[in-house]
């Protein structure tokens, strides 16, 4: 049946489903694991919620407008937000990432029709976000720079939604909260606003374990650029997970739960478990399933049978 | 054989801040071990407790992933690049 008014790619953004990760929670008798399944979005990542307050920021306050190409950093995710969302509104996009973003994550920015310039595999996201600054700032004429990394737009965006959906389809029943960090903007909107519901929430940070880390999308905060939406006081504290449990987990969510989820995805619910298993009965613990794994197929560890 | 090692941003903190490092080996394995050797504490980084290279990290010599030549055991001439990318990349590219 065809609804009344055809509805637009960008109102499909946000509503997801809240997951119950049942079998994952089996190992924590009397609490409870769920994760928002942001894989469901249109272009497959939470990264669309900010992507989309960004852009209409820009139309807003006028700084976007017909002709105006979009720039900035990512290391793929709001890449393709961006490049969805660009399509959509008929903007140029152009987007810089680290050489080594995956080769999946850099076909999907082609084919919505966006530029990409590679930076140095070397520099991480780091080089990409200098060198995306420095061309925004000499060519300010071309360009509408929404610099997610600084944009309280960004933050604002799981504020306004992502936040409010897990209160909602919690029932108000959420106890705690945990994610990684890239551009941190889920982690600071969403547990602004679950403190403003219940300042009782606990809120975790996930990090990589070492500077030197495979899950794509997430940023080792103590050594790299802070993100100036960053504020360290948000958490209550951190939950480190190393590549290789983050891996691990990503593969089971596929087999246990019938998830298929990107590395970041694997890394949230790894540190989910283990803070879990610190928590009394009655705990429900919420997470983030950030972006699709059909992104990461040309990874090696999927085969891994460990 | 002496071989130079690029180092990434992110490893810096561990090689006193060099971007480059040189370090002899007849195979690209061993010269990595040789460099880990000489800053120890880069060592849980790069090797799982089993002292097997973590799964994640790519090495490239020259342009080329050793993943398509023979792995560590690729042999070297001496003078090569060597630089260590972790497969946020999917691998071969
Ligand atoms: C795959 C993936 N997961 C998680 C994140 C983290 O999201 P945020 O930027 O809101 O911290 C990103 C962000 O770039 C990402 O690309």
């Amino acid at each position: 049946m065809m609804t009344k008014t055809p509805i637009r790619m960008i109102d499909l953004i946000g509503n997801t489903p809240l997951i119950d990760l049942a079998r994952i929670s089996a190992e924590v008798p009397g609490v409870r694991l769920a994760a928002k399944g942001e894989f469901f979005n249109p272009s497959g990542s939470v990264k669309d919620r900010a992507a989309r307050a960004m852009i209409l920021g820009g139309i807003e306050s006028g700084e976007l407008s017909k002709g105006t190409t979009i720039i900035d950093a990512t290391s793929g995710s709001t890449g393709i937000s961006y490049a969805m969302i660009g399509a959509a509104l008929a903007f140029p996009v152009k987007l810089y990432l680290p050489a080594n973003a995956s080769a999946g994550r850099k076909e999907i920015i082609k084919n919505y029709g966006a530029e990409i310039v590679e930076t140095s595999p070397l520099e991480g996201s780091d080089g990409a976000y200098t060198a995306a600054r420095e061309e925004a700032r000499a060519h300010p004429e071309l360009y509408f720079y929404p610099d997610q990394y600084n944009n309280p737009a960004n933050p604002k965006a799981h504020y306004d939604t992502t936040g409010v959906e897990i209160w909602d389809q919690s029932g108000g029943m959420v106890t705690h909260f945990i994610t990684g960090m890239g551009t941190s903007g889920t982690l600071m909107g969403v547990s602004k606003r679950l403190k403003h519901f219940n300042p009782e929430i606990r809120i975790k940070a996930v990090q990589p374990n070492s500077p030197f880390h495979g899950i794509e999308g997430t940023k080792h905060m103590d050594s790299t650029i802070k993100p100036g939406i960053y504020d360290e006081s948000a958490a209550d504290g951190v939950i480190t997970v190393t590549t290789e449990a983050a891996y691990e987990m990503t593969r089971r969510l596929a087999r246990e739960e019938g998830i298929f989820a990107g590395v970041s995805s694997g890394a949230n619910v790894a540190a989910a478990l283990s803070y879990a298993k610190t928590l009394p009965e009655g705990a429900l613990v919420v997470t983030i399933l950030c972006d699709q794994g059909t992104r990461y197929l040309s990874e090696h560890f999927w085969e891994s049978a460990k | 054989m002496s071989v130079t090692f690029h180092i990434p941003t992110a490893l810096r903190a561990f090689t006193d801040g060099k971007r480059e490092v040189t370090a002899e080996g007849s195979t690209v394995g061993e010269a990595l071990s040789n460099f880990a050797a000489s800053y120890p504490d880069i060592r849980p980084h790069l090797y799982e407790d089993g002292g097997e290279l973590r799964s994640f990290i790519n090495v490239f010599l020259g342009d080329t992933n050793v993943k398509n030549l023979d792995g560590l055991s690729t042999p070297l001439r001496g003078g090569e690049v060597i630089t260590l990318v972790p497969a946020i990349a999917g691998g071969a590219s």
